[in-house]
């Protein structure tokens, strides 16, 4: 007892820790398992039958599928933005280094349209692109327009603080001992950033599986094409099939924990890794 | 001849100098590529949806705007969002210094589950979400004949909103907060305890200075995403106009009905919040480099 009081010099542990288990349970942890178990009213057969139905199976392949896509343009040009705010010096990098968290802050619904706006066959970019064959609106593409915008902040916020710290000394060394540029990014730079390359995207990865707000304008939620498996849950629940749309939540819910604890190791891992440097 | 040795060592100078400036060209040019390829990433997927946001918004001129968010129905979805953020955020703010105090001040076993848990709401799909209070509260959920039989709404009513909101926004504050307690120590608080300062005394002189913007911070996040969440109080307000619809809602039924000023003249004051939220954000990190330290390092 003498150990853990002495360690507890603080008053209010008692407190502070009762009211956040005591909230923590209330709002999320109670709602959520109960989630679980009203998805056992199905039976395992139908369950089955649910989420492996042909609609089904399709957009979770949409929402993963387009997820990584715009996880994978993110890593290309989150990892440049992120470079070019920490080593480049050029007017209005303040601005922009603002500006990266705006998907943070703009309410999905508003980003979605604003996209949809921007893409659509007379909007300002998708006049451009409809003559050149490329239909962005409507279309699995403008998801993934979508889930990039919502995932750069994840990526260039995730990158930047390891950016900041690299040991400039390692490159200049790799110069002097005649590396080319290329040779030195790929060698000394790269080797020392991709943990943290790898956590960002799986950070917004993550995110963009459950978007729904930003996504379902631009979507065109076409069956079998467009339709994201949020979407999915919410036309059960317009039905009125409560146990359905619970079942494929339970199944989402499932691979985002998962992923949840994934992302949890990658980043004990990364600072690990950068921490032994 | 000593005329001509200077010219020679000019010579080789100018040579050298035009080598070298020869191999910093495509070090430059690439250097300008780079910063022009970010330029164009972010003017293409941040600016520009910004820009016409307020476009859309001003498209038919100012009056029109300015009819578009007096409409009664605007006018209620406005109050509706203010209402909810109003309660939703200090819930959790309180919840979130609570967490924080007892997380970054003790040690105790469970420590890394606790914040894996706190961190839950973000992992969850926004439908899902309201879904859980649908499940918990809706006609046939578990306390749905409790509610009924006492004539009490949850869901397709404020309160399902309210909760739905405040479920999305629970992590917020705490995020914020435990890296910075974290990186602060526990010295400071130790000392103003053994110098007499009761507990509540000590938070409020000790700890609160040092944390003041980066809990500002999660506040003013907690708070976009409470005024701005979308799916969650989609699948839980039942789109009544004028009762239950909050701002984004009003922006979607605008929207799917082509009222398109309508829809954008709402968005542009949402469009303004994150403005202010980024720039008071922005303000923050100016008079305080540390928050941004702290709170990077967590990958935040």
């Amino acid at each position: 007892m003498s150990r853990a009081a002495a360690r507890r010099v603080l008053p209010g542990f008692g407190l502070t820790l009762g009211y956040t288990v005591l909230y923590l349970s209330l709002v999320v942890l109670i709602p959520l398992s109960a989630t679980f178990l009203r998805s056992t009213e199905l039976g395992l057969l139908r369950f089955w039958e649910v989420v492996t139905a042909p609609r089904v199976l399709a957009s979770l392949q949409l929402s993963f599928g387009a997820s990584l896509v715009a996880a994978l343009v993110n890593a290309v040009f989150g990892f440049i933005v992120a470079w070019v705010l920490v080593r480049h010096e050029f007017p209005g990098r303040k601005l922009v280094d603002a500006l990266v968290d705006l998907p943070f802050a703009l309410p999905t619904a508003v980003a979605g349209i604003a996209l949809t706006a921007l893409y659509a066959p007379t909007g300002w970019l998708g006049t451009w692109l409809e003559p050149l064959g490329i239909k962005v609106a409507f279309t699995p593409l403008g998801i993934v327009v979508a889930l990039a915008f919502i995932g750069l902040p994840f990526v260039v916020r995730t990158l930047q603080p390891v950016l900041a710290e690299l040991d400039r000394e390692l490159e200049h060394a790799a110069h002097g001992l005649g590396a080319t540029g290329w040779d030195s990014f790929r060698l000394v730079v790269f080797p020392t950033l991709w943990p943290a390359l790898l956590t960002g995207c799986a950070l917004a990865f993550s995110r963009s599986v459950g978007e729904y707000g930003s996504v379902i304008f631009i979507a065109g939620n076409i069956p079998m094409v467009s339709e994201i498996a949020p979407l999915m849950i919410m036309t059960r629940l317009e039905q009125y099939e409560y146990a359905e749309a619970t079942a494929i939540a339970v199944v989402m819910l499932l691979l985002s924990f998962g992923m949840m604890l994934g992302i949890n190791a990658l980043q004990l891992w990364a600072q690990r890794r950068q921490g032994a440097r | 001849m000593a005329g001509g040795s200077v010219i020679a060592e000019a010579e080789a100078q100018l040579r050298d100098g035009l080598e070298s400036a020869a191999a910093r060209v495509p070090g430059q040019l690439g250097r300008a590529g780079l910063v022009a390829v970010a330029l164009g990433y972010v003017g293409a997927f941040l600016v520009l949806p910004l820009v016409v946001v307020f476009a859309m918004a001003f498209s038919q001129g100012l009056a029109a705007f300015l009819q578009a968010i007096q409409d009664p129905d605007a006018v209620a979805a406005i109050a509706l969002t203010l209402t909810v953020a109003a309660i939703a955020v200090p819930l959790n703010l309180v919840f979130g210094v609570c967490a924080a105090w007892a997380i970054t001040k003790y040690d105790f076993r469970g420590k890394g589950a606790l914040i894996t848990l706190i961190d839950l709401p973000f992992a969850v799909s926004p439908v899902i979400s309201g879904l859980v209070f649908v499940l918990l509260f809706g006609a046939n959920g578990w306390f749905g004949d409790w509610l009924a039989a006492r004539d009490l709404k949850v869901v397709f009513a404020i309160p399902g909103i309210l909760l739905a909101t405040v479920f999305v926004t629970f992590p917020f504050v705490a995020r914020e907060l435990i890296p910075l307690m974290q990186a602060q120590g526990r010295e400071a608080e130790e000392t103003a305890i053994s110098l007499g300062a009761s507990g509540w005394q000590t938070f409020l002189y000790v700890t609160l200075p040092n944390v003041r913007l980066g809990l500002l911070y999660g506040v003013l996040l907690c708070n976009a995403r409470a005024m701005g969440e979308f799916g969650a109080v989609s699948v839980v307000s039942g789109h009544i106009r004028g009762m239950t619809n909050t701002m984004p809602l009003h922006i979607e039924i605008l929207y799917n009905e082509y009222d398109q000023v309508g829809a954008f003249a709402t968005a542009s004051l949402l469009a303004l919040l994150a403005l202010v939220t980024l720039v008071i954000k922005t303000m923050i990190e100016r008079r305080d480099p540390a928050a941004r330290a702290a709170r990077r390092g967590a990958g935040h």
